[in-house]
């Protein structure tokens, strides 16, 4: 099933002179890991926050599982729908706990399923429940934290993740754990995730497959390997060059 | 030092009365202050026109001395409380104001993007993640009202309001040193003694912050 269909997407901010995003058309199917690629302003992240209505399209149209979002409750649509952020954006004064459980408890589930869930995703991010569920964010390392923002954003199971350069601030050792973490959870939960980056490797460590954008356009959608092979144009070449990955084997980058 | 504690053995009574009438004016004025300026600070700190009016008219209003805006209240709402009230309310919002305008000017974006992105209605991000983030500043400025409300509340006995001025106005009209001590000494104390119960209660509600 196609979980996530942009047509014809137009999005012009005053400020810039181009288009953030030039009539972009592409469709992702339901359990795709999807990386976006590109500079900074190419559209990347305009193009995941149309997803969840924090930007509106001028143009074109969105659908999620086949239902246009223009058509939905902006508020209820983003309670299906995971966001994750570089800032990583958590509730200061609120405890771990809290921070997980904060749409469970709008959502008004009991307390005993509130706590079991929130241990539940814990253990999922690999941090100890019990060490962890009363601490401040201020009592967490960066990575800690984002594993927190994960943890939040998974909490009640959405079809769809968004995350924007989630370990774009954290150090070289821990951002390849939260990788490796990051697509184990992908696999067995077989989601829908897009996420945004500007580190190559990154992108095709995690993605099955990448999106290269530069400029509000879509300069190429593919397997990460068949980029390598089949590289669309000259910026993708240079792109690849650039980052030394621009011949024979990918797997061996990572 | 005889005389003020003769004064307390005879008067101690009255003594707690009058304080008393000091903190319910205070109170009240800080909770009107409050309810006129918290609001007016949240619209201001979305329209920045909006704010720098306002804090230019209450600064103006600020500068125009209690005592003064006390003697133009008499001909219009007579002595007594109201003036009173009116007065201090005036001195208290600017504070209130400005502090709440920036606390909500400042509130840190990437919190305020997740909560809406995850879900959160308006409400809901209004109260659970911008008003706690928004309190510490907010909070500095009602302090600092407070401990001016509770200062400037002397005054008030010079129209007949009652409060701790009473005892200064007396003390200065029969050149009393000991009921001038009294009076002065009890404003200064009730100020330190609130400021510390308002660092208390911030302290409690931000030890989040120093973890």
């Amino acid at each position: 099933m196609t979980a996530v269909e942009l047509s014809h997407v137009n999005k012009q901010f005053s400020n810039m002179s181009y288009k953030a995003l030039d009539d972009v058309s592409v469709q992702i199917e339901e359990g795709e890991f999807i990386t976006i690629l590109g500079s900074s302003g190419c559209g990347k992240t305009t193009l995941i926050k149309m997803l969840n209505r924090l930007y509106e399209p001028d143009g074109g149209a969105i659908r999620l599982f086949g239902k246009d979002i223009k058509e939905q409750d902006p508020v209820q649509l983003r309670r299906g729908i995971g966001y994750v952020i570089q800032q990583i954006g958590l509730f200061p004064h609120m405890t771990v706990r809290d921070n997980i459980a904060t749409i469970p408890k709008i959502l008004k589930w009991d307390k005993e399923r509130i706590d079991e869930q929130v241990d539940r995703m814990l253990s999922l991010v690999r941090l100890e429940p019990k060490e962890f569920r009363d601490r401040y964010p201020a009592q967490l390392s960066g990575g800690q934290q984002q594993r927190i923002g994960l943890a939040r954003a998974l909490i009640c199971d959405p079809p769809i993740m968004l995350l924007d350069e989630p370990f774009g601030a954290i150090d070289a050792i821990n951002r390849e754990k939260l990788q490796t973490e990051l697509k184990r959870i992908h696999e067995e939960s077989r989601k829908t995730y897009l996420f945004v980056t500007h580190d190559i490797r990154e992108a095709f460590k995690l993605g099955t497959r990448v999106i290269i954008m530069d400029k509000g356009k879509i300069l190429q959608f593919a397997k990460p390997e068949e980029i390598v092979n089949h590289p669309a144009d000259e910026f993708v070449k240079n792109l690849l060059g650039a980052s030394g990955i621009d011949n024979g084997d990918v797997s061996e980058w990572w | 030092m005889i005389k003020i504690v003769e004064y307390f053995k005879t008067n101690g009574g009255e003594y707690l009365g009058i304080l008393g009438e000091h903190l319910r004016i205070s109170i009240f004025v800080i909770l009107i202050a409050m309810i006129i300026a918290i609001p007016l600070g949240i619209v201001s700190s979305r329209y920045q026109k909006l704010r720098i009016f306002f804090e230019r008219f209450f600064g103006l209003l600020r500068i125009v001395p209690s005592l003064a805006i006390l003697i133009i209240c008499i001909p219009i709402i007579g002595t007594g409380v109201k003036p009173t009230v009116i007065a201090l309310t005036i001195l208290a919002i600017p504070p209130i104001l400005i502090n709440t305008a920036q606390a909500f000017i400042n509130l840190p974006q990437p919190i305020i993007e997740a909560a809406v992105a995850m879900g959160m209605s308006n409400s809901s991000v209004f109260f659970k993640v911008k008003l706690p983030l928004a309190f510490p500043l907010m909070f500095a400025g009602i302090r600092t009202a407070t401990v001016e409300v509770i200062a400037s509340a002397t005054l008030a006995s010079y129209i007949g309001a009652g409060g701790l001025g009473d005892i200064i106005f007396t003390g200065l009209a029969l050149l009393r040193m000991d009921l001038l001590l009294i009076g002065g000494g009890s404003v200064a104390i009730l100020s330190l003694v609130i400021g510390f119960l308002l660092d208390s209660f911030y302290s409690y509600m931000t030890k989040y912050q120093r973890l």
